[in-house]
């Protein structure tokens, strides 16, 4: 009995550590700015939504969730249509060069972000693609791919090659055989990367630091690192657009948290 | 077209190699052309320069300190991160009602942007108004005393990638067998002792591999750092990426922060055949 009582206190514990931070900041958010600066009382004793009204209203708020859920979203799209026919091949067709394909995804997915910035910025500038959200677009497909090709080609590899065969024996192209037959099949693999992907492009900030300029192509992340403060900085409203730009992501670890985990352990331990 | 012809995987594998091509490897042959360079953006200079930024860098105090910082940060980091993991993975390895609830709250810290725990910690951390300091009673300036910048920076990272510790060590948890323990359990071994000698060994390749995403990830830690202090406070929380970025983003000399990128880049490399080479002869023993 009381191991069982330790072990549910033990849990207690884990949940306030891991969410106690989330929850602090969405208080944060709801109280008025006389007192963000008291505690005592823990809980806002008039809860307002202040925070958020000036977030949108004084501050582009809506135009950085626009512009973090287009780059992610594309992203999402094009780093999984282009990372499954990768991931396809890999797993059921003839290809030379196949380990050295893969060693190449696997060494991409360890550059650090900062060694390819500058000739990236290079590029970028060239192609007139600065400040615009094709540029992250391009940037975090190419960045994610690893993770997708990853992903789904341990997935294609679990389906029985005799499926494949069968198909290509009906008379599908392998391209038939691979989005009518095997796709379907790996649907749980498909969702785990593109939830992957979807987190890693909302949440990027290095290259999206790097690469906007105005609030044309900002993303969320940008927004809140540099949320203006002229003479103190605004606790309430950098707490009220955290919350608005992580409620998303609470979402998806609430309703995907197994597909998350499968994608998280597939595209690392079986590596 | 022949039936071999139609197998042939180059057309599926096509746009994958051209954007990687483009926009990975390109950049990384790129980046170490920059860095043989003498290029200030702003006065448009542009030559050649050998390795004279390399030449700079080792006598640049700097760049020294940087690398110590970062050192110091991915040691604790990741060993914090690995105790704390391996704890509470084995907390969450067994069955008890409401552990899908629990484990969606575990990885909360892992899915929100980095940028948003940095925010949230440095209101936290905050000397007059933040709840650490009410709570401890004190009034410790965590992220303007150099003695504790650095630490308030490995403790928030602790907070933010132990969820993917525990989902990998999970993971790994499960495939050890059952039966295994129930044996061990046979044979009159304790707690202790069947930890050590079956769930420690069993799980050792799935650390490694822990180890080595971990390691990697905080070697090149740019983000979380950078909103939570920016490098300070005197540079003592300025870690090689950050120190990267601002010479080559604040300063704009992208020949000689591209050899400090390059130099990021060479110990990321050096730091993964160290840790594949030990992953191989565990794998064969």
């Amino acid at each position: 009995m009381t191991r069982r009582v330790g072990f549910f206190a033990l849990i207690l514990v884990l949940t306030l550590y891991c969410a106690g931070p989330v929850l602090w900041q969405l208080l944060t958010s709801l109280k008025p700015d006389a007192e963000l600066t008291t505690i005592p009382p823990i809980l806002p004793v008039h809860p307002t939504g202040i925070h958020y009204e000036s977030i949108f209203t004084s501050h582009p708020m809506l135009r950085l969730i626009l512009n973090s859920t287009v780059v992610a979203a594309c992203t999402t799209v094009f780093s999984l249509v282009i990372g499954s026919l990768c991931a396809f091949a890999l797993a059921a067709l003839r290809l030379r060069w196949k380990l050295l394909l893969l060693g190449v995804v696997l060494t991409v997915s360890m550059f650090p972000p900062i060694a390819t910035a500058s000739p990236l910025y290079i590029i970028i500038r060239a192609l007139g693609l600065r400040d615009t959200w094709w540029a992250l677009i391009a940037i975090y497909t190419t960045f994610s791919l690893p993770l997708s090709i990853w992903i789904l080609t341990n997935f294609f590899r679990q389906i029985p090659r005799e499926i494949y065969l069968a198909a290509r024996v009906d008379g599908c192209s392998p391209f038939q055989a691979f989005y009518r037959v095997l796709l379907p099949l790996s649907a749980p693999g498909v969702a785990a990367a593109a939830i992957l992907v979807f987190i890693f492009s909302w949440n990027e900030f290095l290259f999206a630091l790097t690469f906007t300029s105005t609030t044309a192509s900002r993303t969320i992340p940008v927004g809140i690192a540099l949320f203006p403060g002229l003479h103190e900085i605004p606790w309430g409203e950098i707490a009220a657009a955290s919350i608005v730009a992580t409620i998303p992501l609470v979402v998806l670890v609430f309703v995907f948290q197994r597909r998350i985990t499968e994608g998280l352990t597939a595209g690392a331990i079986k590596g | 077209m022949t039936a071999r012809d139609r197998e042939n995987g180059l057309p599926f594998v096509l746009p994958a190699v051209i954007l990687l091509a483009f926009l990975t490897i390109y950049p990384v042959l790129y980046v170490l052309y920059l860095s043989l360079q003498r290029r200030l953006l702003i006065f448009g200079i542009s030559r050649f320069c050998g390795l004279e930024n390399y030449i700079f860098l080792l006598g640049d105090g700097r760049f020294w300190n940087a690398l110590k910082n970062t050192v110091y940060f991915t040691t604790f980091s990741v060993s914090l991160e690995l105790l704390l993991g391996l704890s509470i993975a084995l907390l969450l390895n067994r069955d008890f009602a409401a552990k899908g609830l629990v484990r969606a709250v575990v990885l909360v810290p892992w899915a929100i942007p980095t940028v948003v725990s940095a925010r949230m910690w440095e209101w936290i951390y905050n000397t007059d108004f933040g709840i650490l300091n009410t709570l401890l009673g004190q009034k410790i300036n965590w992220l303007g005393s150099p003695d504790w910048a650095m630490h308030a920076a490995i403790a928030m990272d602790v907070w933010k990638t132990t969820p993917f510790v525990v989902i990998l060590l999970l993971a790994g948890l499960q495939v050890i067998p059952r039966d295994l323990y129930r044996a061990a359990r046979v044979d009159g071994a304790g707690r202790w002792q069947t930890f050590r000698k079956i769930t420690l060994p069993l799980l050792k390749p799935v650390i490694l591999v822990v180890l080595i995403f971990r390691t990697l990830d905080a070697f090149r830690i740019f983000d979380a750092v950078y909103v939570l202090t920016g490098g300070g406070p005197a540079n003592t929380t300025e870690t090689l990426s950050i120190y990267a970025y601002k010479v080559l983003f604040q300063t704009l000399q992208f020949g000689y922060g591209s050899a400090l990128a390059v130099v990021v880049f060479l110990c990321v490399g050096a730091i993964s055949v160290v840790y594949v080479r030990i992953l191989s002869r565990g794998v064969k023993l």
